[in-house]
């Protein structure tokens, strides 16, 4: 009861929140809190994967496949975001495909799924940089400006509209991890992690469940992707595929707790406040301080909190209460 | 139609490669085969070997053997090092908190190089001359560096065979509850083999910088393929890895050559991802 009207308060604080003036504080508040929304989502998408067992550390392949997509429709064809959104979800869904039937199939599980989907992320970002006549390689792209807000190239200067649009798509998110949680795909899944085997013996289909979530969480995260390269404006291969971003996604994800509603927002939240506040504190006079800094609390907090921040919170509160059902 | 003398310099650039690429992969390879974790960041620790000859060599002034001799001794000290501040402290922990914390490592190294060297590439310049074979350019610092890397290579296959706790090892690799119960104590064995795995990266940092130019992302640059190769030979498995690595490295070489240097590692990676498929114990094993 008390968790529902905290949730409450803090939703109306976050619909009235733009509009609360912090003077020239705001847009850069806004800002924050967009990339808060929008990573949270992709994190909570990683989440349905990560926590029946499939790690993941190429999730940057479905960003860039379905950032690139986007812009490069626009920036070429002219084709509204919102059509392009549509062909991106398409191919990130055929690429899930392509990488979960055979892992599922050949039972690569464990260091070897992250292997094999960390080399998947190398190879989009790979190809982006390769094919750098259309991309712009290494150098990244910027989507062409539409001239003033147009919904239609979804594009707006006034940041409050990107603001609702991911706090809405941020929701959407959690409302998807809610109900794969209460499905039955999460005790087949939970199975299946526990021991494909025996999961296949009692009539699973193993490899139905598992290309399933893949491909929602796939498609998840490209809706991410498509959502940040719409409200930075510019894609880069470095930011939105390869191994950086996949192990900050994963990071952010288990640093939350990865099996609970609300982890990996905490922990998306948490990184990415502790580096936007390393980064105003250092500037631009020590260049690499605040990295430097963010990768070792990183180290201490897997060594320290190994249930995440969230996770370890709820153990202990639920520790001082008397336990409903011995777990 | 691609000028078969280039195909030829390519396999011979791939194969010289390929001994820089088994060194890093058996360092690898070693300590996943006997810990069980895949430390994600053992290539920067290269790195930082790297600017340690850098700075002793082309800074400082000393030769080149002692600078090499100092790294492999850095190697071996920031090997222990990882293992018992951070590796010891995880070793039942969940194995995506393990990849995170070696990540974790990753990103620090990464950015405390850039914090305190810049981004700028610096290398050591050695005075060796080129070598003619056949009008093929041939590197004679690639072919030192393969030569010692080879020579290495057979010193750890003979200390793994030929030596008590080298024996120890392979034992641990192959079953860790049964050397518990045989009364042999596995932190010593974790201990010995980060070391030995540290002082790999020492070597290979040597052999690396004779041939290329250090960088604080260099490890972002040769870990993906480390690892690779690690899966590809078999985690665990030091010749299925020694293959491994020529194998890659002639892919990367000679599609390299054909279309682009990125399209080499891809098609590299897709090789890779391809072969999980149909060897997943590695290109020695046959599919049970």
């Amino acid at each position: 009861m008390a968790a529902r009207v905290l949730g409450v308060v803090v939703l109306a604080a976050l619909l009235v929140g733009p509009f609360v003036p912090l003077g020239v504080m705001r847009e850069y508040t806004i800002h924050v809190l967009v990339q808060i929304f929008i990573w949270s989502f992709i994190g909570g998408a990683w989440s349905l994967m990560g926590r029946f067992g499939l790690t993941s550390l190429g999730h940057g392949a479905f960003l860039g496949v379905g950032a690139y997509t986007t812009t490069l429709l626009w920036n070429f064809f002219g084709l509204t975001p919102w059509l392009g959104g549509f062909v991106a979800m398409a191919l990130t869904a055929v690429l899930a495909v392509i990488v979960a039937y055979p892992c599922s199939r050949f039972q690569v599980v464990g260091h070897y799924f992250g292997l094999v989907t960390l080399a998947v992320g190398e190879v989009i970002r790979l190809l982006i940089i390769a094919e750098r006549d259309w991309t712009g390689g290494s150098l990244g792209l910027t989507l062409k400006p539409a001239g003033g807000d147009s919904l239609l190239a979804l594009q707006f200067a006034d940041k409050r509209v990107f603001y609702y649009g991911a706090l809405v798509l941020w929701l959407a998110g959690l409302w998807v991890w809610w109900r794969v949680d209460r499905s039955m795909a999460r005790s087949a899944m939970e199975a299946i992690g526990e021991d494909e085997t025996a999961a296949a013996s009692v009539g699973i289909h193993v490899t139905r469940f598992k290309v399933g979530i893949t491909v929602l969480s796939a498609v998840l995260t490209a809706i991410g992707g498509i959502a940040y390269a719409q409200y930075i404006s510019y894609v880069n291969p470095d930011t939105l595929a390869g191994i950086g971003v996949s192990l900050r996604i994963v990071f952010a994800v288990v640093l939350g707790g990865m099996y609970s509603m609300l982890g990996p927002t905490v922990g998306t939240a948490l990184t990415i406040a502790l580096s936007e506040y390393l980064r105003v504190l250092f500037g631009v006079k020590f260049i690499g301080m605040a990295e430097t800094i963010y990768g070792l609390l990183l180290i201490l907090f897997i060594i320290f909190l190994p249930a995440g921040i969230y996770g370890t919170a709820r153990q202990l509160l639920r520790r001082r209460r008397p336990a409903p059902v011995a777990a | 139609m691609i000028d078969p003398l280039f195909l030829a310099e390519a396999a011979i650039n791939g194969l010289l490669l390929g001994g820089v690429l088994a060194l890093l992969a058996l360092g690898l390879n070693l300590i996943f085969g006997v810990i069980d974790i895949v430390w994600i960041a053992y290539v920067d620790l290269v790195m930082i070997c790297m600017y340690a000859v850098y700075f002793l060599v082309q800074v400082y002034g000393w030769p080149i053997w002692v600078g090499g001799l100092a790294s492999v001794a850095l190697g071996a000290v920031l090997g222990v090092g990882v293992h018992l501040l951070i590796i010891s402290p995880i070793l039942t922990s969940a194995p995506v908190n393990q990849l995170l914390a070696t990540g974790g490592l990753l990103f620090f190294l990464q950015s405390f190089a850039t914090f305190l060297w810049t981004t700028d590439h610096r290398s050591v310049r050695l005075t060796l001359p080129r070598l003619e074979l056949f009008d093929m350019p041939i590197s004679v610092a690639r072919l030192v560096a393969f030569a010692l890397s080879i020579l290495v290579m057979l010193g750890l296959y003979l200390f793994l065979t030929r030596t008590y706790i080298g024996t120890a090892i392979r034992a641990v690799s192959q079953d860790r509850e049964a050397m518990a119960l045989m009364g042999a104590n596995p932190q010593r064995v974790y201990l010995v083999t980060s070391a030995v795995g540290g002082a790999m990266a020492g070597v290979a940092a040597a052999l690396l910088i004779i041939q290329y130019a250090v960088h604080p992302f260099f490890g972002a640059a040769f870990g993906p393929i480390t690892f690779m190769i690690c899966v590809l030979g078999g985690l665990g498995n030091m010749v299925g890895a020694f293959v491994a690595s020529f194998v890659m490295s002639e892919v990367i070489a000679i599609s390299g050559v054909i279309w682009s240097t990125e399209m080499g590692y891809v098609i590299a990676f897709v090789v890779f991802i391809v072969m999980i498929f149909v060897r997943p114990g590695g290109i020695l094993t046959r599919r049970g």
